[in-house]
């Protein structure tokens, strides 16, 4: 059987495609959800040796099930080891020791700039979103970002009401005059496609769109007048190993959490 | 000169040590969250605080929506795992039951502070906010140059509450604490506060702790409290696991003033303590749980 023979949900194949950009060894600082579910796909396929950094203090975390929230039981018990959040963030993102940093976001823009803290304006919110939790610092000091959200018109917006957390601001070189050490988002993998940055004006450009998805489609889910790459590649199909092991991840995790909650 | 910590109920240590008005810290990052003793602020009807959490979860949106607070610090305010805080966005959103005024920080920025607190420190210095919004809806994130280098970096006061409260897992005879798991920003928001409680799982003779273990000593502690499972419904490491169906029913509770205001009368105000609490919910889960 071949990996064409399967099925897959546009949600499988963000993750899929955004855990294969992960480096075997590399040292990931990951946010909770589908940046957490693609890191650890990443771990179990691919990339064995990745470390995986939680905010909550594990460091090395190689949990069974996915974890819920951001401190989970598993990540501790599973660790290489587990500091206090104020080490985490002082010795191990601020000292440097993050490669990625790999976030969600309720919206972008098209210089990837993110926000998570509010709809509307500030003091009379429209949506009041749950705030920056660790991505200012993340989206600063980690070697570099990747980002991981669904695509829509909506999430993805010509202009954000709050930017939370940096990107590349207003494009070009807007993100090295401020000299931050991380050198910012390097990708935006979606439900449609991946996008990633152009060299010189940092704008968000879609350089691969997952099999089957038109250009339409991505220009109906982007507020803004999205550009496409030259040389627009095809985003390999997931294969059996990638499918399997997502699957069975996701299994295990919706049982874990069924049986684990006490009464 | 110590003074050793009061073994005492949670009740006295509420009433004796937390007052209207004060800045008050509970801390316990998803893990070991202080929901017991959260409660009995509740119970206690205390008014006026100003709350400070990292990550304001289930316990902030019940002190919120019970109208304890005035202000609160923080820099993420979510349901783990589940979604919004309906509480907390109504007090923002609508003023309801009472105006909240916010101050917004980053996780690295509030962890900074309490290390700051501890150390007695005027403020916080940390590679943070540049090209974010953030600096300019809360005039607390300032920029100062390094003297030495001339970079700019950000600047936050340092979180010096009046009381924190942690939830651990054990404490000796003593008052002696010791935690383990993870471990979020507890041990420096206690040695930051002017005065902490600390409710443990258990009391025992011989804490038995590693060297390097996470210990608070005794004299660093107001008051220490026995109540086990007072990390409900999250989850305390090698006692019990986090209770998930809570926090999904919670959304549910939440989401509307009047189902949240006969839970909160049920559970909390016509309880007598953590124990009766516990009874009362097991009692009504078919009711509050779909």
């Amino acid at each position: 059987m071949t990996a064409t023979d399967y099925n897959y949900t546009t949600s499988e194949i963000m993750t899929i495609a955004a855990a294969r950009l992960l480096k075997n060894g590399a040292v990931c600082f990951v946010g909770i959800g589908l940046p957490s579910t693609a890191a650890n796909l990443a771990r179990l396929t691919h990339a064995p040796d990745i470390v995986l950094i939680y905010e909550s203090g594990p460091i090395g975390a190689k949990p069974a099930v996915l974890p819920l929230s951001i401190g989970d039981g598993n990540l501790a018990e599973t660790a290489d080891t587990v500091v206090s959040t104020p080490e985490i963030f002082r010795y191990w993102l601020q000292g440097g020791r993050v490669d990625v940093g790999f976030l969600g976001a309720a919206q972008v823009d098209c210089f990837a700039n993110i926000n998570t803290t509010v709809i509307g304006d500030y003091r009379k919110p429209g949506t009041r979103l749950p705030g920056a939790g660790g991505a200012p610092e993340i989206a600063s000091c980690a070697g570099e970002v990747v980002l991981v959200l669904k695509q829509s018109a909506r999430a993805f917006v010509r202009k954000l009401d709050f930017v939370t957390s940096v990107g590349h601001l207003n494009g070009g070189e807007a993100r090295a005059r401020l000299r931050l050490p991380g050198k910012g988002p390097v990708a935006v993998v979606t439900d449609l496609c991946v996008m990633e940055p152009n060299a010189v004006t940092k704008e968000l450009t879609v350089t691969q769109l997952h099999p089957g998805i038109v250009r339409e489609q991505v220009r109906k889910a982007t507020e803004w007048e999205i550009r496409f790459a030259a040389e627009l590649q095809e985003t390999p199909l997931p294969n059996l190993l990638e499918l399997e092991t997502l699957r069975d991840l996701e299994r295990r995790t919706k049982l874990a959490h069924g049986t684990l909650a006490a009464g | 000169m110590t003074t050793m910590a009061e073994i005492t109920s949670l009740s006295e240590a509420i009433a004796g040590l937390v007052r209207d008005g004060d800045v008050l810290a509970m801390e316990g990052f998803t893990h070991l969250i202080p929901f017991a003793a959260g409660h009995e602020v509740i119970r206690q009807r205390r008014k006026n605080l100003t709350l400070v959490r990292m990550t304001p979860d289930v316990i902030y949106d019940q002190l919120i929506g019970a109208g304890c607070a005035r202000k609160l610090i923080f820099s993420w305010g979510g349901n783990p795992g589940v979604g919004s805080l309906h509480r907390l966005r109504d007090a923002v959103e609508h003023d309801w039951p009472l105006p909240l005024e916010i101050q917004e920080h980053g996780h690295g920025d509030l962890a900074n502070a309490y290390v700051a607190g501890a150390s007695k420190l005027p403020f916080a210095v940390l590679r943070a906010y540049a090209g974010s919004d953030l600096p300019k809806h809360n005039d607390k994130i300032k920029f100062i140059d390094c003297p030495f280098t001339g970079e700019t970096l950000a600047a936050v006061p340092s979180i010096q509450p009046d009381v924190t409260v942690i939830h651990a897992q054990k404490a000796d005879r003593k008052g002696n604490v010791l935690l383990w798991g993870i471990l979020g920003v507890q041990k420096e928001a206690v040695l930051a506060a002017k005065k902490a409680i600390v409710t443990v799982e258990e009391i025992v003779d011989d804490l038995r702790a590693w060297p390097n273990a996470c210990i608070l000593p005794s004299w660093t502690i107001s008051a220490v409290c026995c109540v086990p499972g007072g990390a409900f419904p999250s989850y305390a490491h090698g006692y019990y696991q986090r209770d998930n169906r809570f926090y999904q029913a919670w959304d549910a509770i939440a989401r509307n003033r009047e189902t949240f205001q006969s839970w909160i009368k049920m559970h909390i105000i016509e309880t007598n303590d953590f124990a009766e609490f516990r009874k009362v919910l097991s009692d009504s889960v078919p009711r509050v749980r779909p």
